[in-house]
């Protein structure tokens, strides 16, 4: 068995390796690919810290990951067609800086991430996990009707958005971006996880009474870790819209929610690097079995079954012979 | 699933009145055929403690295998058995070779797991039959439309859907009030190790129950069919709309299913109608019409949150 500390740094080098490589052997098409998967990490991280941390296990985190996407098309949109984002008592410009764009994704992902919190926590179990679902798919037919933004066609962004000193039309160097901000996330869940919040968000998980009767709120911890796990995902899918030049009410889809669900799992549901190894293998597999066969979903459905029966613990569990965090 | 909201010919805004009836007879239709969907997830939580995603597959293959053999026989009657059968079956295969190893586990395997299920029957499906949607269409002796007292001109199929839903409501509550079957069902409910212990083959009990709900999904799936196309991912979305009926009813309780079904099938229908109406008494024409029907789509969530924040375990829900 290896330990999971030289399997995580594996996976990290692993990452920055592969589009380097890609680059020399110009292969743009595998950059593209890893920053794909870097950002389905980064969603997974966030998700991880509701699901694998506080024990939430939320069918609607494709609400984050859509609103990042749309924040930054309609700024985005907004900057491209030189029109004001119109609030009715004062109007903004839109803009095409990527720093400023996360920043609307954050706030606004951390927002609904606290309203929808607020509403779902007062539930727990199936009703949390089907309340979850219900408001991804009250964004999915909002983003449908509302044709403002393109409705159910998407918006369109031609050109990718600006950071400063970087041409991100470069696939490396957004690349670069993306695996800046994963790793910043990363620090940033692995720091939680030894807080003192993360010990007592992780005790709220394991046992909601207990943490009460030392003097904790658990809905409390549990409602600060959603926000936070919003928030990052909110960012992820900013980066997606930008990968993609293109955001659409599918952003908002519960097979999203799902796939983000997945991607934890095949991980390692709990793992610092869980979403990373889940990301990886998920692209790997859509890539691959998608090039093989156009009904690669039955042999998703299929590796899933088999996880999910017999091979608790994911990846990062099968790799430590330890099981994960029970959830 | 959803009642169309846009049908024309049958009603003129000149008669507001038979237009508020016809709306509350769609949304009447599409609350039933929601209980159909509803009432077998109900079951299946409120007995095994199982929250099954794949139960829209189900429909799906409900709807599919009508379809087919519609086109093969030409005969309504026997397609909407061949559907009931399908899925009947599909079901109480997929009991026993997947649920069953789930009804103890963590609900977020169960989640995962029957997620699998759908990516395997929609792909499969897809194997089978194609990308492209079939076609079941709407039987001689049912189509056309039938004069209501009040001057009313309403599809005749529309109305043959209620009175199937609300037979098959009957039916259930005859079934789970009134017979051996049905005690023993809610006695599972209660207490599933005391009737294993008096001797009842629970988990023959179990398949059962699996398969009644996969039928009764089946039957909805080809029912609705005729009215719109059958494809593979159909059953998603009323899958999605069939969990905000249980939550809102209270998982576990077909009364609660029945109630939510028919809360759920009118306010969708009626919200798509009449808000974008609503908004236009105060606000420009296609403003109100973006805003209307931009509220019209999430009021059944909307309605939900609600009913939740009164009592978080559904209206007629016991316990969490």
């Amino acid at each position: 068995m290896i330990g999971e500390r030289y399997v995580n740094g594996a996976v990290l080098i692993g990452l920055i390796a592969l589009p380097l490589w890609a680059l020399s052997a110009d292969e743009v098409f595998t950059i593209t690919l890893t920053t794909r998967a870097a950002i389905l990490a980064l969603a997974a991280v966030g998700l991880n810290i509701a699901l694998g941390i506080g024990g939430m296990v939320s069918f609607g985190h494709a609400v984050f990951f859509g609103l990042g996407g749309y924040a930054m098309g309609i700024l985005a949109f907004h900057a491209q067609t030189f029109s004001p984002l119109d609030f009715g008592l004062f109007a903004l410009p839109g803009t095409k800086s990527m720093p400023v764009i996360w920043l609307v994704a954050t706030v606004v992902s951390a927002f609904a991430a606290w309203i929808i919190g607020l509403l779902s926590l007062r539930t727990a179990g199936v009703y949390f996990i089907m309340i979850t679902l219900a408001f991804g798919q009250m964004f999915f037919y909002f983003a449908i009707s509302w044709g403002a933004y393109g409705g159910e066609d998407g918006l369109s962004i031609y050109v990718r958005n600006s950071f400063v000193g970087l041409d991100t039309l470069m696939p490396i160097q957004f690349f670069g971006l993306c695996f800046a901000l994963l790793c910043l996330a990363l620090l940033l869940q692995w720091r939680l996880r030894r807080s003192p919040f993360g010990l007592a968000l992780n005790a709220a998980r394991q046992s909601t009474e207990r943490v009460q009767s030392v003097g904790l709120n658990p809905r409390q911890l549990k409602l600060l870790a959603f926000v936070i796990s919003g928030a990052i995902t909110g960012v992820a899918g900013a980066l997606f819209a930008d990968l993609n030049r293109f955001v659409s009410p599918t952003m908002f889809s519960w097979q999203l929610s799902g796939e983000l669900i997945i991607l934890t799992i095949i991980g390692g549901v709990g793992r610092l690097m869980g979403p990373v190894i889940g990301a990886a293998i998920f692209i790997t597999l859509e890539h691959w079995l998608g090039g093989l066969t156009d009904f690669w979903h039955v042999w998703l459905g299929t590796i899933l079954l088999a996880i999910v029966l017999f091979w608790r613990g994911g990846v990062i569990g099968l790799l430590t012979g330890k099981e994960g965090p029970h959830v | 699933m959803r009642a169309s909201r846009a049908e024309p010919g049958t009603g003129k805004r000149l008669m507001p009145s038979i237009l508020i009836i016809e709306q509350i007879l769609n949304g009447l239709q599409f609350g039933v055929m929601l209980f159909l969907m509803a009432a077998g997830l109900t079951l299946i939580f409120g007995v095994m403690g199982l929250i099954n995603l794949a139960h829209g597959s189900l429909y799906m293959v409900g709807a599919f295998a009508a379809a087919w053999v519609a086109g093969a026989t030409d005969s309504f009657i026997l397609a909407m058995a061949a559907a009931l059968a399908a899925a009947a079956a599909a079901g109480a295969l997929t009991e026993i070779l997947v649920i069953r190893r789930l009804y103890s586990a963590a609900h977020l395997d169960q989640v995962l797991a029957t997620f699998a299920l759908i990516l395997i029957f929609s792909e499969g499906t897809r194997f089978v039959f194609g990308s492209f949607p079939l076609f079941l269409d709407v039987p001689q002796q049912l189509s056309g439309s039938i004069l209501l007292p009040g001057g009313i001109q309403y599809p005749l199929y529309r109305l043959t859907l209620i009175g199937i839903g609300l037979l098959v409501a009957l039916g259930l509550w005859l079934l789970t009030a009134r017979t051996r079957i049905g005690i023993q069902i809610r006695a599972g409910e209660n207490d599933r190790e005391m009737i294993a212990a008096l001797g009842v083959d629970i988990t023959r009990l179990y398949t059962l129950v699996f398969a009644l709900g996969a039928g009764l999904a089946g039957l909805a799936g080809a029912l609705v069919g005729a009215i719109q196309s059958v494809q593979v991912g159909m059953g998603e979305p009323v899958l999605i709309l069939a969990f905000v009926v249980i939550v809102i009813g209270g998982i576990g309780s077909i009364r609660g299913a029945f109630i939510g079904s028919i809360l759920v099938g009118l306010t969708d229908t009626l919200g798509g109608v009449f808000l974008p109406e609503f908004f236009k008494l105060f606000m420009q024409s296609d403003a109100a019409t973006q805003t209307g029907s931009a509220l019209a789509s999430m009021a059944v969530y909307i309605l939900m949150g609600i009913v939740l924040i009164r009592c978080p375990t559904g209206l007629f829900g016991a316990r969490a």
